[in-house]
């Protein structure tokens, strides 16, 4: 009776962190989904969409997580093969250093009026 | 004196916000991808389309001569459309055309070929579209030419027609 008590509490252990890593693994692929742009739609992330494109980029996506591959691999591979327009989030290089830098210099400029009007 | 310089400097980037802008109203809102980007051929594993036995990208491309690798489907109906074009470039012998069948039924696939000809040295199956995507493709059709070095020299979206069916030649010669 105990070895089965014990051996029905290890399976139980087992399917709980099986079903933790299956949720991080979904949290991560649709994360990664809702970043890749679908290239043969408008506007539309690979997430959204179901287009025969999208649902091979799904599949893929899906497959390299089980492989093991990280987010950053994974972008770097569809880079690799579509360039930087796949991915929502611009990288941060010479054609894109205005697009990241802009913003902090209007919120330094406007902090920056801010604190002299009420100086 | 201070406020002329806020001014100067709202003035000056409201000019730079009209460049940037009136940029962008001329260049075209629909996306078109890259299709002149040299990228080498990927190194990848297949399976081939008669006899099912995996087969090596270097196996494929080992010969020193130019290779067009097409994306084709029998439910793809531009596909039909460009065979004619592929056929006629299969007569070339500075060419080898590699077919790789996306996402389609075997059966169908076959009928196809035997309907409308085979002008592909070697076939491919791409179940479940990857292998179309280590080549970077959109979709089917999709026509990739590749050099001796093993580079992609130059990709087609959409089916050949007469037009391109002429550029390809020019690069192959």
């Amino acid at each position: 009776m105990r070895i089965l008590k014990t051996f029905l509490l290890v399976v139980l252990f087992i399917n709980i962190a099986n079903a933790n890593t299956d949720i991080k693994d979904e949290n991560l692929n649709n994360k990664i989904l809702k970043n890749i742009r679908c290239l043969v739609c408008q506007g539309q992330s690979v997430y959204d969409s179901e287009s025969e494109f999208s649902s091979t980029i799904k599949l893929l996506v899906k497959k390299k997580i089980n492989e093991g591959k990280s987010e950053k691999q994974i972008y770097e591979f569809l880079r690799k093969r579509y360039g930087d327009w796949v991915i929502f989030e611009p990288k941060l290089n010479k054609n894109t250093y205005i697009l990241w830098i802009l913003p902090l210099l209007l919120f330094l400029l406007g902090g920056a009026i801010i604190r002299k009007k009420f100086k | 004196m201070k406020n002329k310089i806020y001014l100067s400097v709202v003035i000056i980037f409201l000019i730079f916000c009209f460049v940037i802008f009136y940029n962008g109203l001329n260049s075209s809102n629909i996306y078109t991808p890259k299709i002149n980007t040299k990228q080498k051929l990927p190194i990848f594993e297949a399976k081939d389309f008669y006899s099912n036995k995996s087969i090596s990208s270097e196996e494929l491309f080992k010969e020193d001569i130019f290779y067009i690798v097409n994306i084709w489907a029998s439910w793809c109906v531009p596909c039909r459309k460009e065979h004619k074009f592929l056929m006629e470039l299969s007569k070339s012998e500075n060419v080898k055309i590699i077919g790789l069948n996306y996402k389609d039924n075997l059966n169908n696939a076959k009928k196809f070929i035997n309907e409308l000809g085979n002008p592909y040295s070697k076939n491919l199956t791409d179940k479940n579209g990857f292998l179309s995507i280590e080549f970077g493709a959109y979709g089917v059709p999709e026509t990739f030419i590749i050099n001796k070095n093993k580079t992609i020299v130059k990709k087609f979206i959409g089916p050949i027609n007469k037009k391109t069916l002429n550029q390809i030649m020019q690069i192959i010669k």
